[in-house]
C-alpha cells in the first residue's frame, strides 16, 4: 500500500490505533463483541445528551438575561424620565453587562449546536456500522469455517473499532469544549447570584461593590451613547430641563433613627 | 487506499494520489513546525478538499479501516502543534 509517510496522519493513525487496543480485543467472542458495540453505542447516545444538557443551560441562561434586558432597559427610562441620571446609568450599566454576556452565550449555544449535529451524523453511521458488522457476523458464521470466521470477524471488527474510536474522539472535543463553556456560564450565574440583573429600585443609596465592579465590565461609550440617545427620546436633550427640578441630595435617614 | 477525516468520513482514493496528499500534508506539517499560524488553515484545508475532491465516499454499511487517518476539520493550530508534541487530539 502506498500510504503517508507524514507525521500527521502517521501520529493521528497511532493514537486511534491505541483507542482500538483498547476498545476491542480480539480474543473474545463474537457474539460478545457485537454486544459491546451495542454498550457503547448507548455511551455515544449518553454523550449526546450531555451536549444538549449544557446546550439547555446555556439557553435558560440566555432568556433570564433577556427578561434583565428589557427589565433594565424599562428602569433606566423610568429612572430618567423622574431625573434620576445617576440610576439610569446604574440601569444601563448592567444592561450593558447582560447585553454583552448574552452575545457570548449566542456564540457558545451556536456551537454546541454544531457539536450536537456532528456528533448526532457521526452515532448514525456508526450505529449503520454496527448494523453490517451483525449482518455479517451471521453470514461469515454460516460460511466459513470457525478459524477462518474469526479472521474475517477480526477484520470486520476492526472497521467497526476505527468508526467507535473516531466517534470518540468527536465527543472528547465535545466534553472539552463544553467544559470551556462552563466557565462563562458560572460568572454568568455569579453576576446573577450577586444581585446584577436585579431591581435596581432596590438599590440603596451610594456606590457598592457590583456598581464598581460593573463600571469596569461595562463600555462607558456604549452607555453614554445609550443615556444620550434615551434623554433626546423623552425629550430632555442637551437643554437644560424645562420641569423644576428637586434640590439634589437625597432624603437620607436621620442618624441614629431609633435602630440600636 | 482508504483516508478518513476525523468526524467527516472515509474516502476511497487511488493509490496514485498519494503522492499528492503527501506533499500537501508536509505543507500543513511545515506550517505547525514554522509557527506560521496563518499559512496553516489554508493548508490543511487544501489537504482536506483534495480527499473529499478526489476520493469516493466508503459506504456506512462497509466495514473497511482506514490506510490513513487526518485530524478533523475544526482542528486548531494549538491544537495542531500538541500532535507533534504534547498529547493531541487523544490523550495518551
Amino acid at each position: 500500500m502506498a500510504g503517508l509517510t507524514g507525521r500527521m496522519s502517521t501520529v493521528v493513525k497511532a493514537k486511534v490505533s491505541k483507542l482500538l487496543d483498547r476498545a476491542e480485543d480480539p480474543a473474545e467472542t463474537l457474539d460478545y463483541s457485537y454486544q459491546k458495540q451495542v454498550e457503547q453505542l448507548q455511551n455515544v447516545k449518553k454523550g449526546i445528551a450531555d451536549v444538549v444538557t449544557a446546550k439547555k443551560r446555556l439557553q435558560m441562561q440566555e432568556s433570564s438575561l433577556q427578561q434583565s434586558v428589557v427589565k433594565l432597559d424599562t428602569q433606566a427610562r423610568q429612572a430618567l424620565a423622574s431625573g434620576k441620571e445617576d440610576l439610569a446609568r446604574t440601569a444601563l450599566e448592567r444592561k450593558n453587562v447582560a447585553q454583552t454576556e448574552l452575545q457570548g452565550l449566542d456564540t457558545q449555544v451556536a456551537e454546541l449546536e454544531d457539536q450536537q449535529q456532528k456528533l448526532t451524523d457521526s452515532e448514525q453511521k456508526l450505529r449503520a456500522k454496527i448494523e453490517a458488522f451483525r449482518t455479517k457476523k451471521e453470514v461469515i458464521k454460516a460460511q466459513y469455517s470457525a478459524a477462518e470466521a474469526q479472521v474475517r470477524i477480526s477484520e470486520a471488527a476492526t472497521g467497526v473499532g476505527e468508526q467507535m474510536a473516531d466517534v470518540g474522539l468527536a465527543m472528547q472535543r465535545a466534553v472539552d469544549k463544553t467544559e470551556n463553556m462552563r466557565a462563562r456560564a458560572d460568572a454568568v450565574q455569579e453576576l446573577e447570584a450577586a444581585g446584577t440583573f436585579d431591581d435596581i429600585t432596590q438599590l440603596g443609596g451610594g456606590e457598592d461593590d457590583i456598581d464598581r465592579q460593573l463600571k469596569e465590565l461595562s463600555s462607558q461609550p456604549a452607555v453614554d451613547d445609550e443615556l444620550a440617545k434615551m434623554k433626546a427620546e423623552l425629550g430632555q436633550g442637551a437643554a437644560a430641563p424645562a420641569a423644576p427640578q428637586i434640590a439634589s441630595g437625597e432624603s437620607a435617614p436621620a442618624s441614629g433613627d431609633g435602630q440600636s | 487506499m482508504i483516508v478518513r477525516i476525523s468526524g467527516e468520513d472515509q474516502y476511497r482514493l487511488a493509490d496514485d494520489d498519494a503522492g499528492q496528499l503527501n506533499e500537501l500534508e508536509h505543507a500543513v506539517v511545515a506550517a505547525v513546525e514554522s509557527g506560521n499560524e496563518d499559512g496553516f488553515a489554508p493548508a490543511f484545508a487544501a489537504m482536506l478538499d483534495y480527499v473529499r475532491a478526489n476520493g469516493e465516499l466508503v459506504g456506512d454499511d462497509e466495514l473497511d479501516s482506514s490506510d490513513v487517518i487526518l485530524p478533523p476539520a475544526d482542528v486548531t493550530f494549538a491544537e495542531a502543534g500538541s500532535e507533534f508534541t504534547g498529547e493531541g487530539l487523544i490523550p495518551d
